[in-house]
């Protein structure tokens, strides 16, 4: 229902952004990461020891994983709504969602190890957290490998939403439980519910949301671009 | 006696010295890009950023577009 909906309003030329994809959260998406990266670089932020000025890269790789988590989710959402109604769309979406979650969670583990190596030292450090996020990768990339062994389109979908919805557990499990059970380098674990010992004051705070937002809107912004060539692939296939 | 004494002073004074380092320690300012902001070159940096982000955005915009037409195209 949801995708339908965006691919009519897409197509929906008449409106003034209608050749835009007609969608004034696009804009937005741009605005608000351009803002945060002038605003990001030029805000005066707290001076802490260690972290230096790499406290910055908060506005640049904490967006990461808050856009992996929110378009891991739209794919779980339509894995379940797959389950459901077994339209094939659904799938289509579900799949593209994951792939885009695979391109923002390699970035944020990429940032993370270039931060990890200025601030702890190794690019690379056996700590719950980063080996949760690392094994939750691993976990996406064996829905893609699932879903390339089976030929048969129904079988696939409904096989791999099965599998995405479990994948979504695991991810809550090893990217928010067990970070939070067991002490960790990475902030926002071994008990401590957020970023407040980053302290993450009123500026940072003026940055930081606009980042997560404008972030989380490019995302799903590739994502549906991803969505609307799948279905032309898909509509094209059936013409010819 | 004279050695018992020259021991508390030696004592004293290196606490007084220790005192001072780790006072030094905790007041030592935190280094910060402070020059690059100085020198105004910190902008180089934001322009560059900038420049590169809204190629991107442009890039999206037009596949977005492109997008559009061919699904126009398909109906």
């Amino acid at each position: 229902m949801v995708s339908e909906n965006k691919v009519n309003i897409s197509s929906n030329s008449s409106s003034p952004l209608g050749r835009l994809g007609g969608a004034w959260w696009k804009i937005i998406a741009v605005i608000f990461v351009l803002y945060t990266i002038v605003a990001g670089f030029l805000i005066p932020v707290p001076a802490q020891p260690i972290l230096h000025e790499t406290i910055r890269n908060l506005y640049f790789h904490v967006p990461m994983w808050f856009s992996m988590m929110t378009i891991l989710f739209v794919s779980l959402w339509h894995s379940i709504k797959y389950l459901g109604k077994s339209s094939i769309d659904s799938d289509i979406s579900a799949a593209q969602a994951a792939n885009v979650g695979m391109l923002v969670g390699a970035l944020g583990l990429a940032t993370g190890s270039v931060w990890a190596k200025y601030t702890w030292g190794a690019w690379w450090v056996a700590d719950t957290k980063l080996n949760g996020a690392a094994i939750t990768m691993l976990i996406y990339l064996a829905y893609f490998v699932l879903r390339g062994s089976i030929d048969e389109e129904q079988k696939r979908a409904r096989i791999s939403a099965v599998y995405n919805i479990f994948a979504y557990v695991l991810l809550i499990v090893f990217l928010m439980i067990l970070p939070r059970m067991s002490d960790s380098l990475h902030p926002g674990n071994g008990g401590n519910p957020g970023f407040n010992n980053y302290d993450l004051d009123k500026n940072m705070r003026m940055v930081f949301y606009p980042a997560v937002i404008g972030w989380i809107l490019l995302t799903v912004w590739i994502f549906t671009l991803r969505v609307r060539i799948e279905k032309l692939k898909r509509k094209k296939l059936f013409n010819d | 006696m004279t050695s018992t004494l020259n021991k508390i002073m030696l004592s004293v004074a290196l606490l007084f010295v220790s005192a001072t380092a780790s006072a030094q320690e905790t007041n030592a300012p935190i280094e910060m890009a402070t020059g690059l902001y100085q020198s105004g070159k910190i902008y180089v940096v934001v322009i560059v950023m900038s420049l590169i982000f809204v190629g991107i955005a442009g890039y999206l915009i037009m596949l977005d577009r492109k997008i559009s037409k061919l699904e126009k195209e398909s109906k």
